[in-house]
């Protein structure tokens, strides 16, 4: 038995199909992946996420020490309830994990990180926090509820109270506003408007059957992954990790070279690759049938293919693959040479396919951004 | 519950044989495999005239989440593919008896036959 958020027994009652995600039992599915995957793009869909870490640091010196914690610089945030995505870096450059940190107040700074990394995040956080006297409190307490779609925010704000559906109306995006015992930002993995609501965990399971009754369809982490890829957006572990940097991971947007004063964990390992990093994460639409995979090998359209003999391995490799129902193809991020495409081959079973490199996201708020 | 037609054979890798008027075969995916993969999106089905040894991977169907071997349920020489699931591989999870059918085989006599299991003995191998 693994790990279960407070909406486990819920989601069992409701048919959802099980399954492991990071030491997690969390919903795959409630029906249809598909169907919860348009349900999303088309009107609104909720999602469990309960699992993922949520972390408080208390202290007047938390912004200090954020900007010399995470490589992306938490001085841009200025106004309370303002988010920002970052990676926490090793010294040598590679991921630990990505991460988003909202500014509460000056001496309140919230991280939500991602739920398989809890435990080395909390220690490595932990190890260097003592010395900003900044206390690390990882908060059990909460569930997360995300509320995803073109309609999310109508259906949501339905049952609050007017004061708390006022306050709610005027989040702006990629912010967040303390109602009451709540926590909302208007965040997400999806690439559509909606909620992020962290509450706390006995109210959870009421919370979502309200949701639900507003007409919101519950949605698992299978039609999350569909989404998220659709939406250009990295899962850790799959598309970075220790072993890769930002500037290779599609990530040199949240890193903040600048203002240059600001020393940073990873920055000078970053400085020393950043004119000559030879490879890079994009997109990729395959041209033919079939679905793209993770590990899948991607070679220049010229080279020779898999059934020919080869000096050395395929330069380029699937980091994340499926089958995009919004586009009705196959779509991925994989790791290139820099420079290579727009046609490439992506070795499926031993045989070639044709496929083209794209600029993510594929989706956003809906409409297809890449043409087919 | 699994639906589990009691005129068709089994294996335990989840496939159906039927057995034609002609002496051939058809076979496809069972319904407790379709509900396991989730939504197929898509299907790659073999040539025809291969010839196939019983257990022998024989067409891939790939769900939103993973792909999956089909193997084949008994020796002989493919004769005939589903076209429709290159356009319509939902078929597989609408229709895994019917309109879902991946291919059709003409046995291989001379070929040991595997052992299949019948409707009841199918059931009792998922109960267990």
């Amino acid at each position: 038995m693994g790990l279960r958020t407070p909406l486990y027994d819920t989601h069992v009652s409701q048919g959802a199909k099980i399954i492991d995600f990071g030491g997690w039992d969390m919903p795959l599915a409630f029906g249809s992946q598909l169907e919860e995957h348009h349900a999303v793009r088309r009107d609104a869909g909720i999602f469990d996420v309960s699992h993922m870490c949520v972390i408080d640091l208390m202290g007047a010196r938390g912004r200090e020490f954020l900007r010399f914690l995470l490589a992306n610089d938490v001085g841009k945030l200025t106004i309370p309830g303002q988010a920002l995505y970052s990676c926490m870096l090793l010294p040598a450059g590679g991921v630990i994990d990505d991460l988003i940190v909202y500014y509460m107040t000056e001496s309140w700074f919230r991280l939500v990180v991602n739920a398989g990394t809890r435990h080395k995040d909390l220690a490595w956080i932990g190890e260097h926090a003592a010395a900003y006297e900044v206390a690390v409190r990882e908060r059990t307490d909460l569930s997360m509820l995300a509320v995803q779609g073109p309609h999310a925010i109508a259906k949501t704000v339905a049952l609050l109270s007017p004061p708390r559906r006022a306050a709610a109306l005027q989040i702006a995006r990629f912010s967040g506003a303390v109602l009451d015992s709540w926590f909302v930002s208007r965040t997400g993995y999806t690439g559509e408007d909606g909620f992020e609501i962290m509450l706390p965990a006995e109210e959870a399971a009421d919370t979502w059957q309200a949701l639900k009754a507003q007409g919101i369809s519950p949605a698992g982490l299978g039609a999350r992954d569909t989404l998220r890829l659709e939406a250009g957006m990295n899962l850790y572990g799959n598309d970075m990790d220790e072993s890769r940097h930002p500037l290779e991971s599609g990530l040199a947007w949240t890193v903040a070279f600048d203002p240059e004063s600001r020393e940073f964990i990873g920055r000078t390992a970053l400085e020393r690759v950043r004119q000559s990093s030879g490879l890079a994460l994009v997109g990729l639409v395959l041209e033919e049938r079939g679905v793209l995979r993770k590990s899948q090998q991607v070679s220049a359209a010229g080279e020779p293919s898999a059934d020919e003999p080869r000096a050395s391995p395929a330069p380029g490799e699937v980091t994340s693959g499926t089958f995009s129902p919004t586009l009705n193809r196959a779509i991925a991020l994989a790791r290139v040479p820099r420079g290579i495409g727009p046609q490439v081959r992506v070795d499926i079973r031993g045989k070639p396919h044709a496929a083209r490199i794209v600029k993510p996201p594929f989706v956003r708020n809906g409409k297809a951004l890449i043409q087919i | 519950m699994s639906n589990i037609p009691s005129d068709l054979q089994y294996t335990r890798s989840h496939e159906w044989v039927r057995g034609l008027p002609n002496g051939q075969v058809e076979v496809g995916i069972t319904h407790h495999a379709q509900e396991a993969l989730g939504d197929l999106v898509f299907v790659e089905v073999p040539q025809l005239d291969r010839r196939l040894t019983a257990g022998e991977p024989c067409a891939v169907v790939e769900s939103v989440k993973a792909a999956s071997d089909v193997y084949s349920p008994v020796s002989g020489r493919i004769v005939a593919s589903n076209d429709d699931l290159a356009q319509r591989p939902e078929l597989l999870n609408q229709d895994p008896y019917g309109a879902g059918w991946l291919i059709r085989i003409e046995l291989d006599t001379s070929a040991p036959r595997g052992a299949l299991l019948t409707a009841a003995e199918y059931a009792q191998f998922l109960a267990e």
